[in-house]
């Protein structure tokens, strides 16, 4: 069975949405790497999509001079990134549940609820704008 | 200005007009920006359009692109259209469920039962 060396590695990228592009690809090539299911792979994409334009979109208000900063790491059983904008941030706990009453038809309000439902670990710094997600190869609780 | 690339194919069945996606992943604001634009140009083309979205290519999509869909049901409901879904891939499906969409979209398996669904809904 192949052994991969853990690595961790920090990148800083322009804060616009085709800068995201190469960040997806590269960590996702790191799982690949390092034998995540498809599945894993799916719901670490989702989840980086959705946080990275949510750190463009709402954290640096599409300003192309602001930074992005994503450190990540990945070891056999896990992947960890951490996404850090610019902006003032902001309240996590405030962003309605997209599933109900007229939230379900809204455009929009779904990115985080999507990260919540594919990550095993979604945190934020008090300022509200640095997210830290963690998605573990093998569930925790997944035996019993 | 560079031209946008074709990213439906559409096609005029029986009772229906079938949209289908040609792109693998559809990420990026710019491209469903196109998306809209190109969708909405064949939803104006008629009243009570019968319209089914076809996803057989689609392996990866954003929740912008369910804003999107929400952006077109309403247009289509507007105008006494109907809007159904098919082929949609099981991980895509999962997005969907768990984000309680399949309440307010039509979801079919494949084209067929798609488009019977549209020959017995009226």
């Amino acid at each position: 069975m192949a052994s991969k060396t853990p690595i961790s590695r920090s990148i800083a990228v322009e804060s616009t949405p085709s800068a995201i592009v190469g960040v997806c690809r590269h960590i996702l090539a790191e799982l690949e790497a390092n034998n995540f299911s498809q599945d894993d792979i799916f719901a670490v994409h989702l989840a980086l999509e959705e946080a990275l334009i949510n750190a463009v979109e709402h954290g640096n208000k599409m300003d192309s001079d602001k930074k992005l900063k994503i450190d990540y790491s990945v070891d056999p059983d896990k992947i960890e990134i951490y996404v850090t904008d610019d902006g003032s941030g902001f309240k996590p706990n405030a962003v309605p549940d997209p599933r109900y009453g007229e939230n379900l038809y809204k455009t929009g309000g779904r990115g985080l609820f999507l990260i919540r439902s594919y990550m095993d670990v979604v945190e934020f710094n008090e300022r509200g704008n640095r997210m830290h997600i963690v998605r573990y190869k093998e569930k925790p609780h997944a035996s019993g | 200005m560079a031209p946008i690339k074709p990213r439906i194919s559409v096609e005029y069945a029986e009772n229906s007009t079938i949209v289908t996606f040609t792109d693998e992943r559809i990420l990026e604001e710019k491209d469903i920006q196109a998306l809209q634009e190109s969708i909405m140009s064949v939803v104006e083309q008629s009243e009570r359009i019968n319209m089914i979205l076809d996803f057989r290519n689609v392996r990866f999509l954003s929740s912008a692109v369910l804003g999107l869909l929400i952006r077109i049901s309403k247009k289509i409901y507007e105008r006494d259209g109907k809007l159904r879904l098919c082929n949609i891939d099981p991980k895509i499906y999962e997005i969907f469920k768990i984000t309680r969409l399949t309440k307010i979209f039509d979801i079919y398996q494949d084209i067929e039962s798609a488009t019977e669904g549209s020959s017995t809904a009226d």
